[in-house]
């Protein structure tokens, strides 16, 4: 849905911009403010209303097939690890409030460095296993599958 | 042009593009290339970017080998039968081995994915389905990312590869230029791993003006996997293996939980069943092997994706239209009805605004489906993409020539949708085939394979002039109108963009033609793409925003030009439901049980088409519940 931005809300800090996958939220130069440049090549990913600090984004349904008085309305936070949505109907019958998890540990944690991990053994690096593996495919001490492990052949034609 | 050229030298491996493949490939190369540079180049945000952008609802390709539920082989034999036979299946083999090992790690780094209670396992949306909070799948990824890569290139259009000049056919980087900036960007390296994305927006879409945005694979993906690398020489396979996709109407919010976890289902206008009616003519076509609805009624087996396409598309076209999802019955248990509708927050926020604009609510109302505009892609039920080599111990000769996911052009390797014939990837998948290149690749550097590259500045300076002509096109030939975007000397981006998807649409089978194509359209419209090519020699672009435009739609172009030559190539209808060839109305496995190959010849021009034999993994261990079919008899 092809986003907008409201006037007052907006401060043209420029968070929006930095995000947008599809490179539609620019700031005008006369109004030092944000605004979606290229409507039709918006996906509403929703990645600028969910960064923007002063919740100064929503969305209007597409006007080829979205009637007008609907709001799909989200908060994303970090710190607590959520996401709120709001879902308001149109004929304001349904009103919506949603929750979900956006991670299971504090932002930002949880990540391997792997320039610090132990340097692969060269018998490791002429397998086929991949970093952590083959650990962490079963999650036990069970190995790589392979044709031969399986019992398979590889033949042309057809054969099933 | 008053833009800096910013060179970025002895890089080891570049990714360009950082969608899920993208970084699965930065993330593992630091383990295997400790002190190698690793760089990424991406067109946006890498915290927002491909696919996954938005977010997911679940992740499509997990074996759960750890609580014993699938073997790789099972996958590959899935794989095999929703795509009609057509797989890479050294590559989807490999890829479902390692699969599982990168799903562990993302829920070690926090993305939630959803148990079963009383199992303990991943809680299971359909046999390769496990369900995720994911709306912060990409951000979190892209985490793991930064922490391996040497520097992160935001907001850099890659729009060729470098290519070396003292061993021909060998990659040496790529170009692009800065969104922002407007800067020349020169990456040279000694190999890339190609991350870049599919192709939505090639067929006209469904949607009009605004509306056009609202496209089921995110509008940004541009093809410039295929783009980048056809331009390079790189042989291409099964590209006329286009996706069409049945959909929640006009949000195109996705139905895989809705079929599998809340157990809804479809039906005509009229309130009857549809699809079985269509069977005994649609296995006429394409023959028993590939539709048997009692067998896949008794098992696992799936009813192909495309298949299922062809019964809606014949419902609709007999008057019986529209198809609707039979979402009153699930939605009346609020558990269900909750997760109904957190499952397009999670990953298409835009069908929840379309039904609360529309006062649509499932529980007292069974949305409308349709079937999409073709996709081109490589990581869903399409496997459209680059040929690559397989690993060694699985691959036979055909398919292997020295590294693992490594294109035909040496050095440049593959991930997610630039990796052709591995369809049902999905996010996991690709992410674990961005890891595979990555290992592969350092391996070529540390064989020596990369040493003694040179990259003359002539190429270099060939390559700017040519990223930035649109502008000077625009500059020399807007002052001739007074005002507007009507010129008799250019065509903008967008004016180039609604041409292509009207020749697509109306040659090779989009959906304003029912998806049916034919020889002569095809040989018509490779002539007219002909000219296209020569009036996009004369796209404008008035800023920095529409040379970005400008490069997305030449990848684009070669992408649909690919997709032409491919469909003309394979003389029959092989994924029925996907797109008809009208003069071979039949799949064909006498002549056409093989995987398509082309290779554009980047002096010419020119193409060539070639066949590629296919092999199949056989073995001891079938399907259990096939081998039990087929031990009473059914096949």
């Amino acid at each position: 849905m092809p986003t907008f931005v409201y006037m007052t809300r907006c401060d043209g800090c420029g968070q929006c911009v930095d995000i947008c996958p599809s490179d539609i939220m620019h700031i005008d130069k006369t109004l030092r403010r944000a605004y979606n440049i290229e409507p039709n090549m918006c996906w509403e990913c929703y990645s600028c209303v969910k960064a923007c600090p002063h919740h100064a984004i929503d969305v209007r349904g597409y006007a080829d097939f979205a009637p007008l008085g609907h709001s799909v309305r989200v908060h994303r936070d970090e710190e607590k690890g959520t996401i709120a949505w709001r879902i308001k109907f149109r004929n304001g019958k349904k009103d919506m409030d949603l929750l979900a998890p956006i991670t299971t540990v504090p932002w930002g944690t949880g990540f391997p460095n792997l320039a610090a991990e132990a340097a692969p053994s060269s018998e490791m690096t002429n397998s086929h296993l991949l970093f952590n593996e083959p650990k962490y495919i079963r999650m036990d001490e069970g190995g790589l599958h392979t044709l031969e492990s399986n019992g398979l052949e590889m033949k042309e034609g057809v054969y099933y | 042009m008053g833009y800096k050229t910013i060179v970025e030298d002895n890089i080891d491996i570049l990714v360009a593009g950082a969608g899920l493949g993208g970084t699965g490939a930065a993330f593992e190369a630091r383990y295997w290339g400790k002190n190698k540079k690793i760089v990424i180049a991406e067109k946006a945000n890498i915290d927002r970017s491909g696919a996954v952008a938005q977010g997911l609802y679940a992740i499509n390709c997990y074996m759960g080998t750890r609580f014993g539920e699938n073997n790789p082989e099972d996958h590959v034999r899935y794989a095999r039968i929703d795509l009609m036979g057509m797989v890479r299946e050294d590559l989807a083999f490999d890829m479902a081995r390692h699969v599982d090992s990168a799903v562990h790690q993302f829920e070690e780094w926090g993305l939630p994915i959803m148990r079963n209670e009383k199992t303990g396992a991943y809680l299971r949306e359909g046999r390769w389905q496990i369900m995720i909070h994911g709306e912060s799948y990409k951000p979190i990824v892209a985490e793991a990312a930064k922490k391996s890569a040497d520097k992160v290139f935001n907001r850099i259009c890659v729009t060729h590869l470098l290519m070396d000049e003292a061993k021909e056919n060998r990659v040496a980087g790529a170009v692009g230029f800065n969104v922002r900036t407007g800067n020349y960007h020169v990456f040279k390296s000694k190999t890339v791993i190609c991350g870049a994305g599919g192709a939505s927006n090639i067929f006209k879409p469904r949607s009009v003006g605004e509306g056009a945005g609202r496209v089921w694979y995110a509008p940004w993906s541009s093809g410039s996997a295929y783009g980048l690398m056809i331009e390079a020489g790189a042989k291409m396979t099964q590209m006329e293996n286009r996706i069409v996709l049945a959909r929640f109407k006009d949000g195109y919010g996705p139905v895989g939980a809705y079929f599998l976890h809340l157990k809804t289902y479809t039906q005509n206008a009229y309130g009857e069943e549809y699809e079985s009616k269509w069977f005994p003519a649609l296995q006429e076509m394409v023959g028993k092997e590939y539709l048997d609805p009692e067998a896949s009624h008794a098992t696992h087996r799936p009813i192909p994706t495309c298949l299922r396409n062809h019964a809606i598309i014949n419902e609709v076209n007999a008057g019986r239209g529209p198809i609707h999802m039979v979402t009153m019955e699930a939605f009346q248990d609020p558990h269900l009805e909750e997760i109904g509708w957190h499952n397009f927050l999670g990953m298409t926020v835009g069908q929840a605004v379309l039904w609360a604009a529309t006062d649509v609510d499932p529980k007292y109302e069974n949305p409308e489906l349709t079937t999409s505009e073709p996709y081109v892609m490589g990581s869903h039920a399409t496997g459209c993409g680059a040929w690559c080599s397989g690993p060694e111990d699985v691959s036979p000769a055909e398919y292997f020539w020295g590294y693992n996911r490594m294109t035909t052009v040496e050095g440049l390797f593959g991930a997610g949708d630039a990796v052709g014939g591995t369809p049902h990837a999905f996010s996991s998948g690709s992410f674990t085939e961005g890891r595979l290149a990555a290992k592969a690749a350092c391996k070529y550097i540390d064989d020596g394979k990369a040493e003694g590259i040179r990259v003359t500045d002539a190429q270099i300076q060939r390559r700017k002039e040519e990223i930035y002509k649109p502008m000077e096109t625009y500059t020399v030939g807007r002052n001739e109108i007074v005002a507007g975007t009507v010129n008799p000397n250019y065509i903008n981006p967008r004016q180039g963009l609604d041409r292509l998807q009207k020749l697509m649409d109306e040659y090779c089978g989009g959906f304003g033609v029912n998806y049916m194509t034919n020889d002569k359209l095809l040989s018509i419209g490779l002539k007219k793409m002909a000219i296209l090519g020569e009036d996009l020699e004369k796209v404008a672009a008035s800023d920095i925003h529409e040379l970005l435009r400008a490069w997305e739609l030449k990848h684009r172009f070669l992408t649909s030009e690919s997709v032409f030559h491919h469909t003309l190539f394979r003389k029959e209808t092989r994924w029925p439901g996907y797109y008809y060839r009208g003069d071979a109305m039949k799949v064909d496995d006498a002549n056409w049980h093989v995987l398509t190959v082309s290779r554009r010849d980047p002096k010419t021009g020119e193409y060539t088409m070639e066949k590629a034999p296919l092999y199949h993994l056989v073995g001891d261990i079938e399907d259990k519940d096939l081998a039990k079919l087929k031990a009473e008899g059914h096949h």
